[in-house]
């Protein structure tokens, strides 16, 4: 497995892409497929990333539902406050978050997460104190947020990655 | 009568997408800062993508669709670009 | 060839509400890129028109082949992950170069650099654009 593939997920979404560009299942293109899957998997090992560890496989499929239902429901907010329908006065600002994350991956894919989501953004980490700066577009409740994010996605990540 | 529909929603529907176009392209030009520019450039390069497609669905054509693909890229490629760019502390004014 | 007369009515309408939706989507989060006061504001408006209406428009493309050619047409799905892939990825990096540039510019006006101060503004980031 670690020789012959060692990233076996991007392998395997390399031979998808192949297959859904050429809109074609026959053998030939499988067979070009898993070449094309096999090579590109070989020329990732040049960057020396770290390796991954996926511990919870079946945390996944449950973080990825709440993310897409978080994802329509911002967009819903985020669209209410572009028009102008907010009934208050709005306040966006900057929220600090302490994290207990260090996995490269696990920090990746937080980030991900919060910048795909209207309304919250990814905007620096300080590696050095584990703190996360997010900047927030209708900012209520400080504490809120860091609860949020700390209990909706972070303990979720660090099953998944740690 | 539901083709009908369909023509003429399809209309509306560039039109929607081309004024979002715009948005876009008046932030270019608006700035004030550069990495509002930027920002209007990626929104415009994300946003030309959905009119290809739109395109593709009037002119009943599947290579519009590689085009989109394609625009998705470039306008990917063009904004890490121009951020890294940004990261360079010669560009501050 | 226009192939809009050869389809049945239900893919159709179920076409025109995919393509009407995302396309106002999208044009909701362009135009909060207008009517937002300051840059880390309008990053929040185009992630709209990125996610759901990416979504939307490109499933109308899938049902409208996938109908018209009577076979699963599905190759929309990869304008649909790297739109969602991407995005973000790039908007990220976007905003750490603007923090990064701000952070620059206020150790320059001389005020301490370091953490952030919430609606602390930077010269040049003055709220504009409202007239949207």
């Amino acid at each position: 497995m670690t020789r012959l593939l060692p990233f076996p997920i991007i392998s395997f979404c390399l031979l998808a892409l192949w297959l859904l560009l050429n809109q074609a299942i026959t053998f030939g293109h499988i067979l070009l497929g898993c070449l094309v899957a096999l090579v590109g998997g070989r020329i990732l090992t040049i960057l020396e990333l770290p390796p991954v560890r996926v511990r919870r496989a079946g945390i996944i499929l449950r973080l990825l539902r709440m993310v897409v239902m978080d994802i329509v429901r911002s967009n819903l907010a985020v669209g209410r406050i572009v028009l102008g329908f907010g009934r208050r006065q709005r306040r966006s600002g900057f929220v600090e978050i302490p994290l207990d994350m260090r996995d490269p991956y696990g920090l990746a894919s937080l980030a991900y997460i919060i910048t795909s989501t209207p309304g919250t953004l990814w905007v620096n980490f300080d590696a050095q104190r584990g703190a996360l700066t997010i900047h927030v577009l209708d900012l209520v409740d400080e504490e809120e947020w860091i609860r949020t994010i700390k209990d909706r996605y972070e303990r979720h990540l660090l099953e998944i990655f740690e | 009568m539901s083709q009908l529909m369909l023509t003429y929603s399809l209309l509306v529907a560039q039109v929607l997408l081309g004024l979002a176009i715009g948005c876009g392209a008046l932030r270019i030009f608006l700035g004030p800062r550069v990495q509002d520019r930027v920002l209007g450039f990626d929104t415009l390069s994300v946003n030309a993508m959905l009119l290809l497609l739109t395109v593709g669905i009037r002119t009943g054509e599947a290579l519009y669709f590689e085009a989109a693909l394609a625009m998705a890229l470039f306008g990917f490629v063009g904004t890490a670009a121009l951020a890294k760019f940004l990261l360079r502390g010669e560009v501050i004014e | 060839m226009n192939g809009i007369q050869h389809l049945p009515p239900w893919a159709a309408v179920l076409t025109a509400v995919f393509l009407l939706t995302g396309a106002a989507v999208t044009l909701i989060g362009s135009l909060g890129l207008l009517r937002l006061g300051t840059f880390y504001e309008r990053v929040h408006a185009p992630t709209l028109g990125t996610t759901l209406g990416t979504v939307f428009i490109a499933a109308a493309s899938m049902v409208y082949f996938s109908v018209l050619q009577t076979r699963p047409v599905l190759h929309e799905i990869l304008i649909i992950v790297l739109g969602i892939v991407t995005t973000p990825i790039a908007l990220t990096v976007l905003v750490g170069a603007a923090h990064f540039r701000d952070t620059a510019e206020r150790a320059q006006l001389g005020k301490p650099a370091g953490r952030v101060q919430p609606h602390a503004r930077v010269p040049g980031d003055a709220p504009t654009g409202k007239a949207g």
